[in-house]
């Protein structure tokens, strides 16, 4: 391919535009990063870019001491854990039932559940029902309404209907069951569909913060994204350091170093680990399962 | 996405004769059982509250079932038309709506045009995993970031424009109103621009080689190819996420607005449908009638995406 003087312009002014936006995106991470790991004070007094200028782990340590930013990360731990187990294995039962050409009705269980998709009752009639339920101020807010997901189950019905008719086949002539079948040979052979949806379904727990704020009202239940948004919100250290232990509250006051903005992006920089951690997971695993669920259908 | 599966409905009715259909649904009453638990779920937690969507023609007290209130007609939808809120209301929705709109939906595709322009593999890479990644992070987090940003005490905006000599003291941006929207759009463009590219990405690999190659040696730039060979081929795939953006055209989305714009100073610019309806319903407990507002809502949208893919159907990409 023979290029142009224009082609070659527009190659270089591609390369420069994919840049700076690479730069501008991973920017504000690394500025986050750097300000968590700098004396408040200093940062104070600007300057701080991608680097710390004044290195210090005080503001982990506050974040690391705080009852309730650390209850908060237990319940969105609990949470994330609970919530992607459950849903991926009632999800994984449903769409094998789902699966199954012989299933009676399968056709109107399918209408009910693609209606779903395209219609909800909304905000108010959802909140009013969750009341009913008596699922305030519980735990299982987090996990009962998204035990089963439309999307997920399409997605697993799609690939068990992909697997070979003869295993199944097989499994039957030895007496196995439809439950014993799912969990005996067609689960074992789904570990890419699974890694996928469970990875969606994790990332989704981790980061969701509006439920928390509507129907818990209990500190000890709030999780993690919830509470920093309340900091951020507010962005009063005052509200931060109220669980501290007198000791290391002294001692901060003594100090005067910490401020609420270095405090809330340290507590950012704890609630971010573990999607970051499981980053390179997902790239892997998001790339495939967004184009399972939107080209290959 | 996920409305792509539509397509997927299986037109074939399920082996049965109509005689014995007891008979059988007995017989596999094993497999019964993997469904009907999830159905009755979904039937709770999706169904119960569409039914519950008639308080918006009651009076509904806190503690009464959703059949027993008395019922007042259109009463809520007039007052929400009549309301002072609603020209400001119906304004921000709309404008942060199209504005969502002309720039987020045609910003991925422009990214994965430019991505396929790349042919040092490494570099598309890094571009790649960099730009996937805001996706993968909470609003709160998002919010953030971007409070911090934009903050005046180190805030880098502000250090940036002090340093380029174009402002004499910081500026407190997440205050003031003339900043809102372009901080709200740009904010979004930039969370969603590199994993909206993916699924543009995946249709140009697509595309056939040869056409290109044709093309080359009929001597078509690269810019031409890009316009004459690529956009055509990913057509299909633009309008059907064009589609469904239109469809969720009056959804602004709440979230990026909940944690970009807590203060309530910002809500001249910032208050839309659905922060509308979550301060008046769960925090001022109208059910009733944010219940009318949402489903006001709800119908303009439905209304959109039926005329949007009424357009598609005659251009031969439709959703259903």
């Amino acid at each position: 391919m023979h290029d142009t003087k224009g082609d070659r312009f527009m190659v270089i002014f591609i390369y420069a535009f994919l840049t700076i936006l690479a730069l501008t995106t991973i920017y504000p991470f690394l500025n986050a990063i750097a300000v968590s790991f700098n004396q408040g004070s200093d940062t104070a007094k600007g300057g701080i870019t991608v680097w710390p200028r004044h290195f210090t782990l005080e503001n982990y340590a506050i974040v690391f001491k705080d009852e309730r930013l650390m209850n908060g990360f237990f319940i969105s731990v609990l949470r994330t854990v609970v919530g992607t187990i459950t849903a991926i294995l009632a999800t994984a039962i449903f769409s094998y039932g789902m699966s199954k050409k012989e299933l009676v009705g399968r056709k109107y269980y399918m209408v009910l559940c693609i209606i779903t998709m395209y219609f909800s009752g909304g905000l108010i009639p959802t909140f009013l029902l969750m009341r009913n339920l008596h699922l305030m101020n519980s735990f299982w807010i987090f996990i009962i309404p998204s035990l089963i997901g439309v999307w997920n189950m399409i997605i697993f019905r799609t690939f068990f209907q992909g697997l070979p008719a003869g295993l199944e086949e097989s499994a039957k002539m030895d007496g196995c069951g439809n439950w014993s079948t799912l969990f005996r040979i067609v689960l074992p052979l789904s570990g890419p569909v699974i890694a996928t949806l469970a990875l969606f379904t994790a990332v989704s727990h981790w980061n969701e913060w509006f439920v928390a704020s509507i129907y818990i009202s209990k500190d000890d239940l709030m999780p993690i994204q919830t509470i920093l948004k309340q900091i951020l919100a507010s962005n009063i250290v005052s509200e931060q350091t109220a669980g501290l232990d007198a000791a290391s509250l002294a001692h901060m006051q003594k100090a005067k170093t910490i401020t609420s903005k270095s405090l809330s992006m340290a507590t950012m920089m704890v609630a971010t680990l573990p999607i970051v951690c499981v980053y390179p997971f997902v790239q892997k695993y998001f790339v495939k399962g967004v184009l399972v669920g939107s080209l290959k259908e | 996405m996920a409305q792509l599966s539509v397509k997927t409905v299986e037109s074939k009715p399920p082996l049965k004769r109509p005689t014995n259909v007891f008979t059988t649904f007995m017989k596999q009453i094993d497999l019964q059982l993997m469904v009907l638990p999830a159905l009755a779920l979904i039937i709770l937690f999706s169904y119960v509250p569409m039914y519950g969507i008639m308080i918006a023609f009651q009076d509904y007290k806190v503690g009464s079932s959703f059949s027993s209130s008395p019922w007042v007609g259109f009463k809520h939808f007039a007052y929400f038309f009549n309301s002072p809120d609603f020209a400001l209301i119906m304004k921000n929705t709309i404008i942060i709506s199209l504005l969502k709109f002309l720039i987020g939906f045609p910003a991925p595709i422009i990214l994965a045009l430019m991505l396929n322009e790349v042919r040092r593999m490494k570099f598309k890479r890094i571009v790649q995993t960099v730009t996937y990644l805001p996706h993968f992070m909470s609003w709160v987090i998002i919010g953030g970031l971007i409070g911090s940003l934009l903050a005046t005490d180190n805030g880098s905006i502000n250090m940036l424009l002090e340093k380029l000599n174009l402002i004499d003291e910081p500026i407190n941006f997440l205050s003031m109103p003339e900043y809102f929207r372009t901080i709200l759009v740009s904010t979004n463009v930039w969370k969603e621009i590199g994993f909206g590219s993916i699924v543009y990405l995946a249709a140009i690999a697509g595309v056939d080689p040869s056409s290109y190659e044709a093309a080359s040696i009929d001597g078509a730039s690269r810019f031409k190819q890009i316009y004459l060979i690529t956009l055509p081929s990913i057509m299909p795939v633009v309008s059907i996420f064009m589609i469904l953006a239109i469809g969720n055209l009056l959804s602004a989305g709440f979230e990026d607005i909940l944690v970009l714009a807590p203060n309530p100073a910002l809500r001249d610019v910032s208050d839309v449908i659905d922060t509308y309806v979550i301060r008046v319903g769960i925090n001022n407990y109208r059910y009733s009638y944010a219940t009318a507002v949402g489903l006001f809502k709800a119908v303009i949208s439905v209304g959109l995406l039926t005329i949007a893919n009424y357009v598609a159907k005659k251009s031969g990409n439709s959703l259903w």
